[in-house]
């Protein structure tokens, strides 16, 4: 296995899978202003996905497009972290989820721009700007609704409960990223740690909200060996035209 | 922690399309407050590229004329034609007024 082609596999499938999670919300939800900046950002990480899977499939080298490694490929040959194919819950646990993952995004994009690999640095730049906005709206939000009513502080403590052991995964390393660290592709995402630390901690202060103290974190997702249940689910809907009409376009 | 209204407020947005144009009345919108409003404006309101700059006020702080009241504010001055610089020529190099 080439640990670029799996690099760029982590990569896409985190925006694809997350972009897939924040377009079921489209037409549904709770106020239009809502509906519409979910349903961008949705399609600002569909766009990224179209540059990290279609890289990967350069690397690759198979034949294979974008398109055949999004829609024909099963949930075990996805690389992306838990946190982001967990169910979108209420809106309030949407919005944690974004703000978890943006925090931690716009840490790995802005390094990912001093690649030693140019293309990557090229996509590093073009998806910060986007990610930029992404974490400016999420991090607003949550801190509106956990400092809201006592109805949005709690159910915005619960998604904060539910998703934590979910955000460990994101610093986790393994011979991949050693590999990425030894060309100078990507630092090792430890090293994200402490800026998303200083981003996420009082932005949930500001929201009144708990940090749970315990560190426990589900893994599995990066490294493809165990994803959740929902990951399948997800992809019967996402991959369900392609499958069932080969080739089908418009 | 507060109870709040059940509506959030609505506010007017204003855009500006282009460096050295004005900015224009786009539409309104709803949100809670004026970093969210703006946020929104720029979500639902330039998603094609439709502007460099926006304002966004709350709509109340809008002062509009009154309907009744368009005899008196406005038709004096249709019959006040020497009003319409249309009697100058513009050279073409001046380009648009």
């Amino acid at each position: 296995m080439d640990p670029l082609f799996e690099f760029l596999l982590r990569q896409g499938d985190n925006t694809l899978v997350l972009g897939h999670r924040i377009s079921e919300w489209c037409g549904k939800a709770p106020v239009l202003e809502e509906d519409i900046a979910l349903a961008n950002t949705a399609l600002d990480l569909i766009g990224q996905t179209q540059m990290w899977l279609g890289y990967a499939a350069e690397v690759e080298g198979a034949g294979r497009t974008a398109d055949d490694l999004a829609f024909l490929r099963d949930a075990w040959d996805f690389r992306n972290l838990l946190l982001l194919e967990r169910p979108n819950g209420d809106f309030g646990h949407t919005m944690m989820r974004q703000f978890l993952f943006d925090a931690y995004q716009i840490q790995n994009l802005k390094a990912l721009e001093a690649s030693s690999d140019p293309r990557i640095a090229e996509i590093a730049v073009k998806s910060g700007k986007e990610a930029t906005y992404h974490l400016d709206r999420s991090r607003d939000t949550v801190i509106a609704l956990g400092d809201g009513t006592s109805e949005s502080n709690a159910r915005m403590q619960s998604a904060l409960d539910a998703l934590w052991p979910y955000a460990g995964e994101m610093f986790l390393a393994d011979e991949i990223d050693q590999a990425m660290a030894a060309d100078h592709i990507a630092p090792l995402p430890l090293e994200y740690r402490a800026p998303w630390e200083a981003a996420v901690l009082p932005a949930l202060a500001a929201a009144a909200l708990k940090v749970p103290q315990d560190d426990f974190a589900h893994q599995g997702g990066k490294t493809g060996r165990r994803h959740s249940e929902h990951l399948g689910h997800m992809l019967a809907t996402m991959q369900v035209l392609q499958r069932s009409y080969p080739g089908a376009t418009w | 922690m507060t109870a709040t209204a059940e509506e959030w407020p609505l506010w007017e947005v204003f855009i500006r399309g282009q460096h050295g144009m004005s900015h224009r009345h786009v539409g309104s919108l709803h949100a809670a407050d004026e970093d969210a409003a703006m946020n929104n404006a720029r979500d639902v309101y330039t998603r094609r590229g439709e502007g460099v700059s926006i304002w966004v006020v709350e709509s109340r702080h809008i002062t509009a004329s009154s309907p009744d009241a368009k005899g008196p504010m406005y038709e004096p001055a249709d019959s006040k034609v020497y009003r319409h610089p249309t009697f100058f020529d513009i050279p073409d190099d001046v380009g648009a007024m």
